[in-house]
């Protein structure tokens, strides 16, 4: 039962990967910015949750949307002033402002929260729960609750995207932003409000972070942002649905590894990603030579 | 058809425009008329893109202004000129290839342009439905999927949908097969008579002269010719349009309304073409 067992685990592990790799994946494919500080936003939002709480003793739950709506707030304002002065100097350029921010945040975590690694302390049941399945496979009820998460959230990226008046508007904005110029858009808002949403998911996956296991000021870049970039890669850049099954090939590969060997498990998930990168670089469910 | 003293919509005053150390315009004015059909002819870089870019905000000129309804907009961005009025169609139509053609449109109306007293302004997706047969059907499938002549349709229906003062049309004709040219240019009395006043950039020369109620020809940035067509022999535009000299030996520069009556800097230059 143990392959069955890992399979579970990684498709569930998948989600939360999932829920990593789609903001980095939003902010890529409408404005072409590769956020290297992606990884330490959502450290932060984990952050903020865990200050939240403990300072106002308000349940876990409502500390979500709090955190949500601050952080997409931080989004819209990065965007509106840093990565938008950095986009008009060249796309490159967007790389290296968004790997000082990463500096400073890391560090600046550093200094203010010390190296000691926190969890989000949710006290609720459910974060310890988990039923079995037969004897021997035991799914926490966390990690459903996390997949089920990531899915809403990609399900509702989807709508919103290909459904919505503004969704359209961020279509066409990421298409070609100076003929959405001359058809009234003010494109620097939609980019706006596009990192807003991206921000938004960010502080999602850093909660949900936050309550799997512990935060320090380095698992943003360590962890998170490794396996968001991998997710994506895997499973197609611009694709919402690749990046959900990027994130599950990866879960599902580590858990694979650590079933052969408990050290194994950070290898295999990376060996699947060079594979893809040499055997289909365009990912798995993107068509080739898209432009 | 015109005369001075008709109200001027859209004017340009002395406009210079750089890209990095190349002038691409140098001193070029412009008046259009409400109603008009207002052509700008001239070789390849000679700057007729770059005129009509700037008239749309898409370039920040180094001198000059350019006024709209007698407001000065240079100092506006694109979005906003779109907003009050100022729509292009540009060179090389600029779909949004990832959304479907009603999409395309969409976009165009999502910004447009208020008209005082009324719900809207004259141009609705449907009218533009009605005004170009094929769209109705074929309005779930992706522009880029579609031929250039149809792409071209599209391009001037998003702009229509803004229900645009002045509308500018770059290149229209680059690369279609000229009964598909001349199929698009049968829809210029109908946007006319909507109240629609129009700038246009053309290369094919004959066709500008049959369509404008007013023919400016532009030479390495620089003004060359203007007036009624009728007021020019094709010798006098073509001399213009090239840049050779005039049987005088002077340059072509031929009396017409405006402000500007600027000479050839080098009536020995010949144009590129």
């Amino acid at each position: 039962m143990g392959w069955v067992n890992a399979i579970i685990q990684g498709i569930l592990t998948g989600g939360l990967y999932a829920l990593f790799a789609c903001g980095l994946s939003l902010m890529f494919g409408v404005m072409r910015v590769v956020n290297l500080a992606h990884g330490d936003l959502a450290t932060v939002a984990g952050y903020i949750g865990v200050g939240l709480i403990a300072a106002t003793r308000i349940p876990f739950l409502w500390a979500v949307p709090i955190v949500v709506v601050i952080m997409a707030v931080v989004g819209y304002v990065l965007q509106r002033t840093l990565i938008q002065a950095a986009l008009r100097r060249g796309e490159l350029t967007t790389l290296i402002v968004t790997f000082g921010l990463s500096m400073v945040i890391e560090n600046g975590l550093l200094q203010f929260f010390t190296a000691n690694s926190r969890g989000l302390g949710v006290n609720e049941s459910i974060a310890t729960a988990s039923f079995s399945i037969g004897s021997s496979i035991q799914v926490a009820w966390l990690d459903v609750i996390i997949f089920l998460l990531a899915v809403v959230v990609l399900l509702g990226l989807q709508y919103y995207l290909s459904s919505t008046k503004y969704g359209r508007l961020i279509r066409a904005v990421a298409d070609d932003r100076e003929a959405a110029q001359l058809s009234g858009a003010d494109y620097r808002h939609v980019f706006g409000v596009a990192a807003a949403i991206a921000f938004a998911t960010v502080a999602l996956a850093g909660m949900a972070y936050g309550m799997t296991t512990t935060i320090d000021p380095t698992s943003g870049t360590d962890t998170i942002l490794l396996f968001a970039f991998a997710a994506v890669v895997i499973g197609g850049l611009g694709s919402l649905w690749g990046t959900l099954a990027g994130g599950i090939v990866l879960g599902v590969a580590q858990q694979i590894g650590a079933q052969l060997n408990l050290s194994y498990e950070l290898l295999a998930g990376y060996l699947i990603f060079l594979v893809v990168l040499i055997v289909r670089p365009q990912g798995l469910t993107t068509r080739g030579s898209q432009s | 058809m015109t005369s001075p003293n008709e109200s001027v919509l859209l004017a340009v005053r002395d406009l210079t425009v750089h890209h990095g150390q190349l002038k691409a315009l140098s001193g070029v004015s412009l008046r259009v008329a409400e109603g008009e059909v207002y052509a700008i002819i001239g070789a390849n870089g000679a700057g007729k893109t770059t005129l009509m870019r700037t008239i749309a905000g898409l370039h920040s000129p180094t001198a000059g202004t350019v006024l709209f309804e007698g407001r000065d907009v240079t100092g506006l961005r694109p979005e906003k000129r779109a907003a009050a009025g100022i729509v292009m169609v540009p060179e090389g139509r600029r779909l949004f290839p990832s959304l479907t053609l009603e999409e395309n449109l969409k976009v165009g109306a999502a910004y447009a342009r208020k008209v005082r007293g009324t719900s809207g302004g004259p141009w609705t997706i449907e009218r533009v439905y009605e005004t170009f047969p094929f769209m109705k059907d074929r309005r779930a499938q992706k522009t880029a999927q579609m031929s250039g002549g149809e792409q071209q349709q599209v391009a001037i229906g998003r702009a229509l949908v803004a229900n645009p003062r002045v509308l500018l049309l770059d290149e229209l004709s680059l690369g279609l097969a000229p009964v598909i040219v001349q199929r698009i240019y049968d829809t210029l009395p109908q946007i006319l008579e909507s109240g629609i006043t129009v700038l246009l950039v053309e290369q094919d020369v004959s066709q500008a002269r049959r369509v404008a109620t007013h023919l400016q020809c532009l030479l390495e940035g620089h003004t060359t010719l203007e007036g009624e067509p009728g007021d020019f022999t094709s010798g006098q535009v073509e001399a213009a349009y090239f840049g050779s000299t005039g049987p005088g030996g002077r340059p072509p520069v031929l009396p017409g309304r405006g402000p500007d009556q600027t000479t050839l800097s080098d009536p020995l230059k010949t144009g590129e073409l």
